[in-house]
């Protein structure tokens, strides 16, 4: 990737970052640790990777993403806001009744969005659903994307998708993890170990990569290899699993064990904000 | 017309509807020698998806294929059908204003020698407390060409109820069926029968006949469909009799006989009689011994009109 593109696409995500906190902190309340942890990842899809048309969202051959872990929906909303799928002052209306933000992920409410999602471990299995479509219609430009969380993993549903996504070689399919080792009673090691997570996708049959999520360039080198692999013969669905930090840039909730949805106060948000642009 | 195999007719349905519409798709999860969906995986390869015995799977990968705009018929056990995939269905389908057709096959004591733990007694209770879906449970050959048909013009998600097995045709081939509709199979001044699904409504059909040799004249009405329950339908012949009685292969609460119950206590508030499975478990044995062991056969069903006429 250019230096320009980085640096315009590190520039965009402390946007979608910024307003992901700043809508959450509208509300006084959220999944703040698992929405700032996909920023990039959101940043570089829709502002790099994916073809889609913001004027026309059902377009029938673009590019979808499935976000299984729906409830980082708001920094997806965030995302597809600043790409102009709908006005930016609908991020404050967040959970507001009559929302077209819903805190998961709403497929018939807001623009932009593939996949209804919010109970863990069904999106994988849509994504698969999609990516099987796309073959039979022989769009074969688009790509189908899903990301689902770590603690999400635990759900047993993923490993059946993960048998299915390989045995029906849906090889547009490329699916990220976002490790950030936190789950909402704790740690995933101390819940429920995931193990060789790598080893686990790779003997499903996956094509498996690993990177520091909040690396925007190490994501763009990733998804280029799994887009050169997909076009190989037996060519196999794709993992990313990235490393990442749950509440990433969010100065009072990184690194905090008990980030998965918490209170957010205004001058906690401004000031959390103001670090993002280097400001005291 | 002699009697036909529930499933083949599905399948051949199914197959005619691909033939001008290649939306349809079939999805197993390893019963498709059960549901007797082979024929559509030889014609349309590529429409046939098994997902394995991943059930789970097999309704999100269904969703997924509708979201692209498919219409996928997917089918499995009805035990496995409703209470396993309740949240999957509910959420990536219903929810998520999808269209997937969900298919239960063997329902109630059509699971026979698979026993309790496949026998459903409780799928219709569950999939009625789906918002926005339809149900429905054909009574024979003609009606559930007319159903799945029916379901594969209306875009919105819904679970069949689908006995697998041969039983005789009620209606002409040439009946007409709307989504919502039931119909009236005879009419009587004394006592309302409704009755769901082609063990019951042949059942309701004997108990009508040995009723009329004893003076009792009863109005047989087959809903087709429990939700949208067909309200004006059988308001219109509760109101010309003095009781009524449902019977339904299912658990006698929150199925059929409960929607009656609900209809009538707020538009017409007389007596009523539940024939269906009574807070019990299924277990095995013929189908014919169950219908006795569970009271769902037409000895039951006469018993329950006379006992609400008796008041």
């Amino acid at each position: 990737m250019e230096q320009e593109t980085l640096r315009n696409l590190e520039s965009q995500a402390r946007e979608v970052r910024k307003y992901t906190i700043d809508t959450i902190a509208h509300l006084g309340v959220g999944h703040i640790g698992g929405a700032c942890s996909v920023v990039e990842i959101l940043t570089l899809l829709y502002f790099h990777e994916m073809r889609v048309r913001p004027a026309d969202p059902h377009w029938r051959e673009r590019d979808k993403l499935v976000l299984s872990k729906g409830h980082a929906g708001p920094a997806l909303y965030s995302t597809l806001a600043l790409k102009g799928f709908f006005p930016m002052d609908w991020l404050q209306t967040l959970n507001q009744g009559g929302t077209n933000l819903p805190s998961h992920c709403d497929r018939n409410k807001t623009p932009g969005i593939d996949m209804t999602t919010g109970s863990l471990g069904q999106g994988l299995s849509a994504a698969c659903g999609l990516a099987l479509a796309n073959r039979i219609d022989r769009i074969d430009s688009s790509y189908i994307y899903a990301i689902i969380g770590d603690g999400e993993t635990d759900e047993g549903q993923n490993w059946e998708a993960a048998m299915f996504a390989a045995h029906n070689r849906l090889s547009k399919l490329i699916a990220f993890t976002d490790y950030n080792k936190l789950q909402l009673d704790g740690t995933t090691e101390q819940i429920l170990d995931l193990g060789d997570l790598e080893g686990k996708w790779r003997t499903f049959g996956w094509f498996v990569l690993r990177c520091d999520g909040h690396d925007i360039g190490a994501l763009a080198a990733a998804i280029v290899s799994a887009k050169a692999q997909s076009g190989l013969p037996g060519a196999m669905p794709s993992m990313i699993i990235m490393d990442t930090i749950k509440g990433k840039g969010a100065d009072f909730a990184e690194g905090l064990l008990t980030n998965h949805n918490m209170n957010v106060d205004r001058a906690t948000a401004d000031k959390a904000i103001a670090a993002l642009y280097g400001e005291k | 017309m002699a009697d036909k195999e529930m499933r083949a007719v599905y399948t051949d349905t199914l197959l005619e509807l691909a033939a001008s519409d290649d939306r349809i798709m079939v999805v197993e999860a390893d019963l498709m020698r059960a549901t007797g969906t082979g024929p559509f995986k030889e014609k349309y390869p590529e429409r046939f998806v098994d997902v394995g015995v991943a059930e789970a799977n097999m309704v999100g990968v269904s969703a997924g294929l509708s979201a692209a705009g498919k219409i996928p018929f997917a089918a499995t056990f009805g035990c496995f059908a409703s209470r396993r995939v309740f949240d999957q269905f509910f959420l990536s389908c219903a929810y998520a204003r999808l269209n997937v057709k969900l298919v239960g096959t063997d329902p109630g004591v059509s699971a026979a020698f698979n026993g309790g733990t496949h026998m459903p007694f409780e799928d219709i209770a569950l999939m009625r407390a789906v918002p926005d879906i339809v149900v429905c449970e054909p009574s024979d050959p003609v009606s559930l060409a007319a159903c799945v048909k029916l379901l594969a013009a209306h875009p919105k998600s819904a679970y069949l109820r689908l006995h697998r097995k041969a039983v005789a045709p009620l209606y002409a081939t040439d009946e007409r069926f709307e989504l919502g509709k039931g119909k009236v199979l005879r009419e009587g001044s004394d006592a309302l029968i409704i009755a769901l699904g082609a063990i019951m409504v042949p059942e309701a059909l004997k108990a009508a006949e040995a009723l009329k040799a004893e003076g009792i004249d009863c109005c047989v009405i087959d809903p087709v469909w429990v939700k949208p329950l067909d309200g004006d339908l059988i308001l219109s012949r509760a109101a010309k009799v003095r009781a009524v009685v449902t019977a339904e292969n299912h658990q006698n609460s929150n199925g059929l006989g409960s929607a009656v119950a609900e209809l009538l206590c707020e538009h017409h508030p007389m007596r009523l009689e539940r024939v269906g499975v009574r807070g019990e478990f299924g277990e095995v044995g013929t189908q014919a011994w169950l219908q006795k062991r569970f009271g769902l056969d037409a000895e039951s069903i006469a018993a329950a009109v006379k006992k609400a006429l008796a008041g």
